[in-house]
């Protein structure tokens, strides 16, 4: 076990250097640097434009500014912000719980549902039942976010008014950032209402984002319970007369968790780029529209160290993942 | 009454008019009774016997006009009530005992449950009795087994574990189906030993599916040959296998090695058992029957219940003696 852990830790290093590689790079291919976008192109002075660009050290040779970039995070250093000059580090310890909140509320409801809606389809196989639900997974995962969301807005909350449009809650309210997840720090507070509201607050985004991992959760649930139906033992469990549920929860839907799981780890990746686009949506603010903001400022070391973050944590959830895969599957457990 | 009692049991695949797959298949077992079945693989004996225990899934159908076991007609059976009998008083132990065994669960997890849900066993009491089976089916070291996971057993080991799940809730009627087939040659008779040992002790019927002779032989009282869906031939051992009616169990036995006679090549059967889509008019044997005479294949013959060895065949084979 240590070693498996020695082994996927020392390939966060390759992985690091790729990401910060790509990022560095790709932002400097953005037109317009973050000097300009500070100042405003119009009334930009080429004077001052050259030494505010001196003074950020954007004017040194692309190699030896990656080079102090590099050095700077091997200090441990993820930089300041230009615009707000906060460290990096901070903006993205106070957004990242809006993001996580949004997240695993998604990723509860795309498992939660997922898993039902596969182990139904794979139990009712071949039936209209079957049919439907794997028709609107398809159609889940093929739909484009942003209509997506835009569609469920008109509809709940702009001709229904059952939903915010945004945020993360009613400005009525005052509640203390304590833990940073709303629904935990809504709890806690003595405002009545705040928690309903929060909750009222999160729902539609999280089924925006929960979408296309549900959609692919419900298809893999489906396939790998087929195949476990298919399988000896489950005649042999038959055999021994146990009940249907035990036979579908216990023996059945375990078996077919293990491949299940292995999706559940690729969709975190999914889960943090599609909330990029959620957050934007919906001004729900976490990491993905402090990234999209940072962008369009041109905030280098934001955009870097911000995806470099979000990275790790793929990486990270990878990891447990795995680990996770291999307590629910003694085969690989014992294999030494 | 006999504690299984099986008439006309037919399983089919398929449109109405297709060849069924089990064609009226009928059967009587005693308590305490050992019973073979062989025929070759495709001869439709693990399809009767899933059947039995309403293990048939769509679009398979079964048909009978009688299906009793101890009392239960089994066709009129509730899914509750079906639960309640199998493994309790009908259990069964399949070909491949390590893909029998559920591998997410070690072995002591999956006896528990069994006498959980049959005899209301739980903790310490459900544990108790788990490494009593364990140590009545001779696995050594019972104790360390039962936290063992299936793919930490040999397969002569999941065999034995197999079978203690089938035998916790003391059933009446044990089916063994290929029980030895996927183990070592050494392992085999290791294992039978212990199913008849059971058996004896506990009085329980034992209904062993085989397609090895010698194994037969050596274990059961009564026989029945089947045939491409079909029984063939139904009699006491060891007179069947030392005058052999039909055919066909004449071509069975003689395609097997003897010990300690003279070396002499061994006759198989020409052609191979008709599929689903090409059976004969006549006797299903006919085409590959060394004895077929006009009316075989004119007419197919039925099984007669009267004569003490029966055999379904115009022209029987050892019949001299009146």
């Amino acid at each position: 076990m240590l070693s498996f852990l020695a082994r996927r830790l020392g390939l966060l290093i390759p992985t690091f250097l790729g990401v910060t590689l790509l990022t560095f790079a790709l932002i400097r291919l953005i037109p317009g640097d973050p000097v300009e976008v500070m100042m405003g192109e119009r009334r930009l002075d080429p004077q001052a434009h050259a030494e505010a660009m001196h003074r950020l050290g954007l004017d040194r040779p692309l190699h030896e500014q990656y080079l102090s970039y590099l050095g700077q995070l091997a200090r441990g250093d993820l930089g300041q912000s230009l615009r707000t000059h906060e460290s990096v580090w901070s903006e993205f310890a106070s957004l990242f719980p809006a993001t996580v909140e949004l997240a695993g509320a998604a990723l509860l409801l795309a498992s939660v549902l997922g898993l039902l809606a596969g182990v139904v389809a794979a139990l009712k196989r071949g039936t209209p039942l079957d049919h439907g639900t794997m028709g609107l997974a398809l159609t889940g995962y093929s739909m484009p976010i942003f209509w997506w969301a835009l569609i469920l807005i008109m509809f709940f909350s702009v001709q229904l008014g059952w939903t915010p449009v945004s945020g993360r809650l009613d400005l009525l309210y005052d509640v203390e950032p304590v833990t940073g997840f709303m629904l935990i720090d809504t709890l806690l507070s003595d405002e009545r209402g705040a928690f309903l509201d929060a909750l009222r607050h999160l729902i539609l985004p999280a089924i925006v984002l929960g979408t296309i991992p549900l959609a692919v959760i419900a298809r893999m649930t489906r396939s790998a319970m087929l195949e476990v139906l298919r399988e000896d033992y489950l005649r042999a469990a038959r055999a021994r007369g146990l009940s249907p549920a035990r036979l579908v929860f216990v023996h059945a839907l375990r078996n077919a968790l293990v491949p299940v799981l292995t999706v559940f780890g690729l969709q975190v990746g999914s889960l943090l780029s599609g909330a990029v686009l959620t957050e934007t949506l919906f001004s729900w603010p976490g990491i993905g529209k402090w990234l999209i903001e940072a962008i369009g400022a041109r905030d280098y070391p934001v955009v870097q160290n911000g995806i470099l973050l979000i990275a790790a944590l793929v990486v990270l959830v990878n990891v447990v993942v795995d680990i996770l895969y291999g307590l629910a599957n003694p085969r690989i457990r014992h294999r030494q | 009454m006999s504690l299984l009692e099986i008439d006309n049991l037919s399983v089919r695949y398929g449109p109405a008019d297709a060849p069924p797959v089990v064609d009226g298949l009928d059967l009587r077992l005693e308590t305490g009774e050992v019973l073979a079945i062989v025929g070759e693989s495709g001869s439709g004996k693990s399809q009767a016997m899933l059947a039995l225990l309403g293990l048939v899934d769509p679009p398979g159908r079964v048909a009978a006009d009688r299906l009793h076991f101890a009392g239960h007609d089994l066709l009129a059976l509730g899914e509750r009530q079906r639960r309640r009998l199998l493994g309790k008083e009908l259990a069964m132990v399949f070909q491949d005992p390590l893909a029998a065994l559920d591998p997410s669960y070690r072995v002591g997890f999956q006896l528990e449950e069994v006498l959980r849900q049959h005899l209301g066993l739980r903790g310490a009491a459900a544990r108790r009795r788990a490494l009593d089976l364990l140590e009545q089916v001779e696995i050594p070291a019972a104790a360390s087994r039962l936290d063992a996971y299936p793919h930490q057993l040999s397969g002569g080991m999941a065999q034995r574990v197999a079978i203690a799940l089938a035998i916790a809730a003391e059933p009446r009627l044990l089916i063994a189906d290929e029980p030895t087939t996927a183990l070592d040659v050494t392992i085999q008779a290791q294992i039978l030993e212990l199913l008849l040992n059971l058996q004896r002790e506990r009085g329980m019927a034992l209904l062993l599916i085989s397609h090895d002779l010698a194994v037969v032989a050596e274990c059961a009282r009564r026989v029945c040959v089947m045939y491409a869906g079909q029984a063939v031939e139904v009699g006491a051992l060891p007179g069947l296998f030392d005058a052999p009616a039909h055919p066909y169990t004449e071509a069975l036995l003689a395609a097997l090695p003897e010990a300690g006679t003279a070396r002499r090549p061994l006759r198989g059967l020409p052609g191979s058992v008709p599929g689903r889509h090409d059976r004969p008019a006549g006797c299903l044997l006919a085409p590959r029957c060394a004895y077929v005479q006009d009316d075989c294949r004119a007419r197919r013959p039925p099984l007669d219940a009267k004569r003490q060895s029966r055999a379904r065949c115009f022209h029987p084979r050892n019949q001299e003696t009146p």
